[in-house]
């Protein structure tokens, strides 16, 4: 059953299959989207019909290649200055979050702390409407005892980075807390003892120390805001995000040019997640 | 120094509160707040239960809710089923140089979008997909079926979705176990389904419950699958709250909806929590 006893074969092929199948299930969508990007079809769909790189460069009446593509451009644009801004707002929050519940004592610290991983086990939908409700109501507040219109509190561009940071900096807090619960305290000690102020020792040595755990989460937090979707749904504006623009084709029906958004996106993330993986592993 | 500290406790402390109260707790304050305000028959909004007893006097939403409730325990069930034997896989019998790789390969579909992922299983399943053209190539079928917008597809994107969840947390448990208890097991005369039973099913608990968790909420808060891959017939009780706000317009009717959900997901979260006996800050290490 396990590596150090003797297998029966029957067991050990049925396992393999087991989980060569399980692989299969796991990458068959991936696969076939990225295939049929190349496809020379107007469906994304089969009979193969050739070979083609229309649907990155095509500019012709008929067929439009992503990077010709305005709308899906644009949408790219937004989710990047999206997850761009989010990833630098939670970054911040979430690692002073983890120096507040790490190193600091105080009244109604566990109260906090458990408010604080609600965003955990709060579907994204709700986030989402809540926000939206809120946002309203205090623009409604605003407009009629001081007559002025707050552009932020209407669905928009930082409606939907507030939005995501919410709940992304409960994360960014939880990977950095990992870390700095493995920093020895006595490399502080030493350092006040040498006569630096808190700050001193914050700036110098703890947050050195946390750098790999920093830099991982903020690319988790910049992916899990490129990619969101449920709480977006809810506050977007006029400014489509990525996702939101892809759903919205997908859903009246789609041609391969969303073979190839995905495509791009596919490898991009790969890379990315691989990179990540890369420089965490080099640091620890 | 002392005083020194508390500037420090207000520094850290301060953007913490804002985030939390802000974003977190004052938003569903007003949802709460919303979720009792309706027009009356003049047209004035006021304190009223109308949009809770809509609820309860409209099968559709009613049933909508409890089949969301039930799909959603499903999916997290079939998925632990899927996910254990993976988790054992790559923790215990694949030889270790291998394990690093397939668990790499486990996370990566992952970091790629949800909708892609259901975008990639929408052109494999629908009438004019791939796998309907594979099975008429071969003669299996005379012409393509729709597989597409039906329960079960749905479910099955639903555990696809969600996989990683449960993957991942049993991974981390069962690395902790210790093989010298199945071996003494075997030793023992045990078979191979009281060791599942008596050894690893009991050693994995916390990644169970984490994992549940986890999915569960997910899948009850899915908007995207359902709506796809589902249909029209979906049925899914996000849709029932995105109707409500974006296409009607009644966001109090919404707001009790979308507080209905929040209700049942921390209730079920909260069973599953003492069932297992464990602390929601335990669970989401």
């Amino acid at each position: 059953m396990i590596r150090t006893l003797p297998n029966s074969r029957t067991y050990s092929t049925f396992f393999n299959l087991y989980i060569v199948v399980y692989f299969l299930f796991l990458f068959a969508p991936l696969a076939v989207t990225c295939i049929l990007a190349f496809n020379d079809s107007q469906f994304p769909a089969l009979p193969w019909k050739g070979f083609s790189l229309d649907w990155f460069f095509a500019d012709s009446s008929y067929r439009t290649g992503i990077f010709h593509d305005q709308r899906n451009l644009d949408s790219i644009f937004v989710s990047a200055r999206t997850a761009f801004f989010v990833a630098i707002l939670s970054t911040v929050v979430g690692t002073l979050g983890a120096f507040l519940f790490e190193q600091e004592e105080f009244r109604f610290k566990g109260f906090l702390y458990f408010l604080m991983l609600l965003p955990l086990v709060v579907p994204g939908v709700i986030l989402g409407i809540s926000i939206l409700l809120f946002s309203n109501t205090l623009g409604i507040f605003f407009e009629e005892t001081f007559n002025i219109d707050v552009g932020l509190f209407r669905p928009g561009f930082w409606l939907v980075v507030l939005g995501q940071f919410s709940f992304i900096t409960t994360f960014v807090t939880l990977v950095v807390s990992a870390r700095l619960k493995k920093f020895d305290p006595t490399l502080e000690e030493a350092a006040l003892n040498l006569g630096a102020n808190r700050m001193e020792v914050i700036w110098h040595i703890t947050l050195k120390f946390l750098r790999p755990a920093i830099i991982g989460a903020c690319a988790v937090a910049f992916l899990m805001s490129f990619e969101n979707f449920n709480t977006t749904l809810f506050l977007v504006g006029s400014e489509p995000t990525l996702p939101i623009n892809l759903y919205l084709q997908v859903r009246d029906g789609s041609t391969p040019v969303i073979n190839a958004v995905s495509f791009l996106l596919i490898f991009g993330t790969s890379f990315a997640a691989l990179a990540n993986l890369y420089f965490s592993k080099n640091n620890r | 120094m002392k005083g020194q500290g508390r500037w420090y406790l207000f520094f850290f402390l301060i953007p913490i509160l804002l985030w939390l109260f802000l974003l977190i707790v004052l938003p569903h304050i007003d949802l709460f707040i919303m979720s009792f305000r309706a027009e009356n028959d003049y047209g004035d909004m006021v304190w009223s239960f109308k949009n809770y007893l809509n609820f309860f006097n409209e099968p559709v939403y009613w049933t909508t809710f409890a089949r969301t409730a039930v799909y959603s325990i499903l999916v997290t069930g079939i998925t632990f089923i899927i996910a254990l034997p993976v988790a054992f896989f790559i923790t215990h019998v694949v030889p270790r140089k291998f394990s690093g790789v397939l668990m790499l390969l486990l996370l990566l579909p992952f970091w790629v979008s949800e909708l892609v992922r259901v975008y990639g299983w929408m052109i494999l399943l629908r009438e004019s997909g791939v796998i309907n053209h594979f099975l008429v190539k071969i003669g299996i079928l005379n012409t393509p079926v729709e597989m597409l917008y039906n329960d079960a597809t749905m479910i099955m994107g639903l555990v696809y979705t969600s996989m990683l969840f449960m993957v991942v947390p049993l991974i981390s448990v069962l690395e902790s176990l210790d093989k010298a208890y199945i071996e003494a097991a075997f030793d023992l005369g045990a078979n191979m389904w009281t060791v599942i039973v008596r050894i690893i099913i009991p050693h994995v608990m916390p990644g169970i419950v984490s994992g549940s968790i986890v999915v569960f909420m997910l899948t009850l808060g899915n908007y995207l699958t359902p709506n796809l891959m589902g249909g029209k017939n979906s049925l899914w009780f996000t849709e029932q709250i995105y109707n409500q706000f974006i296409a009607s317009f009644n966001w109090n009717q919404g707001s009790a909806f979308g507080f209905l959900l929040l209700l049942l997901s921390s209730l079920i979260i909260w069973v599953g929590l003492k069932l297992s006996g464990q602390k929601l800050s335990k669970v989401v290490k």
